[in-house]
């Protein structure tokens, strides 16, 4: 089933033309990776989609709904979470406490949805539900192997544990889309090896990924599909050994033989 | 009296004059701790605060005799006035700070005081410049504890003031919007992505502060009358507070104000300041804690990274 698509999303920028008539297709379950030289628009594609910018023209469908242009609250609340290529996290607040913000406004953030009196106890006090939402974020880091970190300021972790957190963050909110952004960027070949393991994690929670990723080790081994921009445009779409066999991608990352 | 009391005394005065600079301070900073941005037309709804009080007082009290019925009047004219500045409040950011929110820094802090000159020209216009006399909604007799004086109008001052930051602690402290309003003052984009509603706790974030300011609009009315500039001075001096208890910091406005107002009560007796010049107190304080402790009393020495 597909759960997401971009029909011909554009994003001018004054005159230059980000995202050009792509249409990305994301089917459930799978992991789908998004590839491309740098400056390629794979980012503001993201962005268009999780509701950071809006497009110049095009449409977001996500399951079945027209998405497009919506505040980027209102996207996270349908279901879609996503991390950054510069991690973005509360600097100031600890790693559990950094989860519990990703659960809070999941949990109980529907009046109507449980026992009425309950819940909307629930929706306008906070404190009540603490030791709950405790509970369920150190089990995310657990999910992550990073339960030890908890009481650690977010902004004293080391890099790669930082951004596995903003993972288990963007994760907590239960989305059924997760896009991570360059998440093995500055990983040393350890934490990428860590990193591998919990996206095949993540995949098998049910979880759809997409992710934008220069090692294309990672991508290879861990992505079903894989779709391909340059200079804003779609050039290429199909399973990674399609990919690494395909002409234009070849030419887009190294050339044209006729230039050496 | 011996100095003891006297001093004494002056310290009542502070606390009371403190307790209104710290329910103005609140929403400078309530709005700095989430815009960066300070917000200069703050002080002139606390004068249309005091106005919109003052009418609806003398609707409801017309010329009764002060007693239970000019009180409860006096608080559903306060009620009536903190809903007309939070409507107030957030149609100004609206207006006039929510369209310039991506904009140079500057570009808002100049708006603010185009909104400031509007309010405040505004309000000459409709109600003339001539100062109000805000009535006690109670006869004034003043209490003796010892040697200190202290009238009812001082502890109206107190008990409103603390009932104001009590319900506003628990407000942001307890509550869900709360919560979503202290992850917004950390981290704009990143608490949109955690599904809150950046603008909404924006709006509400306004609506607060200038309801808070409408109370102490209507509180200060009594010793400074109603007119149509009574926000300037005290808007700056409340500002001042914000900045001395560490702006963006709700218990610094709080502590801030009623330290600036014991300052102001104590240090211009005690310094021999005439009464025409006592405002520079607060001033000189201000430039005092800008050179010593610029992060404020409870503000985190965190550096901006370029």
């Amino acid at each position: 089933m597909r759960i997401l698509e971009t029909q011909n999303l554009t994003r001018e920028f004054g005159g230059v033309i980000a995202v050009n008539d792509v249409s990305f297709k994301v089917e459930e379950g799978l992991v789908t990776g998004l590839i491309g030289p740098n400056g390629a628009g794979k980012t503001t594609l993201f962005n268009q989609i999780t509701g950071m910018d809006k497009p110049t023209s095009g449409k977001v469908i996500f399951d079945g709904k027209d998405i497009t242009g919506l505040p980027a609250w209102k996207i996270s609340r349908l279901g879609i979470a996503r991390t950054f290529q510069n991690i973005r996290l509360y600097r100031e607040l600890t790693a559990v406490e950094n989860v519990m913000l990703g659960l809070h406004f999941k949990v109980g953030s529907d009046p109507f949805r449980h026992r009425f009196l309950q819940s909307l106890r629930s929706y306008v006090f906070a404190s009540g539900e603490n030791k709950e939402l405790y509970g369920k974020a150190m089990e995310w880091l657990g999910f992550f192997d990073i339960a030890d970190s908890a009481q650690e300021l977010a902004r004293n972790l080391p890099y790669g544990t930082q951004r596995e957190l903003e993972i288990a963050r963007a994760l907590s909110a239960e989305p059924k889309l997760l896009f991570l952004d360059e998440p093995a960027a500055g990983m040393n070949p350890a934490e990428t090896a860590h990193l591998m393991s919990v996206i095949d994690k993540i995949r098998s929670l049910g979880v759809t990924v997409v992710l934008i990723e220069h090692d294309m080790k990672l991508v290879m081994n861990i992505c079903d599909q894989i779709t391909v921009l340059n200079f804003g445009m779609k050039i290429a779409e199909g399973t990674p050994n399609a990919i690494k066999t395909n002409r234009d991608v070849i030419e887009a990352y190294l050339g044209r033989e006729e230039d050496f | 009296m011996s100095t003891f009391t006297l001093y004494m005394q002056y310290i009542v005065n502070g606390i009371t004059l403190g307790a209104i600079y710290s329910l103005i301070a609140l929403g400078y900073t309530m709005v700095y701790g989430i815009l960066k941005f300070i917000n200069f037309a703050h002080g002139d709804v606390l004068m249309v605060g005091a106005f919109v009080g003052l009418l609806v007082y003398e609707a409801l009290a017309g010329a009764a005799e002060p007693g239970m019925w000019t009180i409860f009047c006096f608080f559903i004219a306060m009620l009536a006035s903190m809903a007309f500045c939070a409507v107030l409040g957030m149609f100004i950011e609206r207006v006039a700070y929510k369209p310039l929110r991506n904009a140079n820094r500057l570009a808002p802090l100049l708006s603010a005081i185009g909104v400031s000159f509007i309010l405040s020209n505004g309000a000459a216009w409709i109600f003339g410049t001539t100062s109000r006399r805000f009535p006690y909604p109670f006869e004034n007799d003043p209490i003796h504890i010892g040697g200190v004086t202290i009238t009812p109008h001082q502890i109206l001052v107190i008990i409103v003031s603390v009932a104001m930051m009590v319900l506003l602690a628990f407000f942001v402290n307890k509550t869900r919007m709360g919560k979503a309003m202290r992850a917004t003052s950390l981290d704009q984009p990143t608490s949109m992505l955690m599904g809150i509603n950046v603008d909404r706790v924006i709006s509400l974030t306004f609506a607060i502060g200038s309801a808070l300011a409408a109370v102490g609009g209507m509180l200060a009315a009594f010793d400074f009358r109603v007119y149509p500039s009574m926000g300037t001075m005290t808007g700056l001096k409340a500002f001042v507070a914000a900045v001395i208890g560490g702006i963006g910091n709700i218990q610094g406005a709080m502590i801030g104000g009623v330290l600036l107002g014991i300052l102001e009560a104590v240090g211009a007796p005690l310094l021999h300041i005439p009464n025409g010049m006592r405002d520079t107190v607060a001033f000189a304080v201000l430039i005092i804690i800008l050179l010593v402790k610029p992060d404020g009393i409870l503000g985190k020495n965190e550096r901006e990274k370029v």
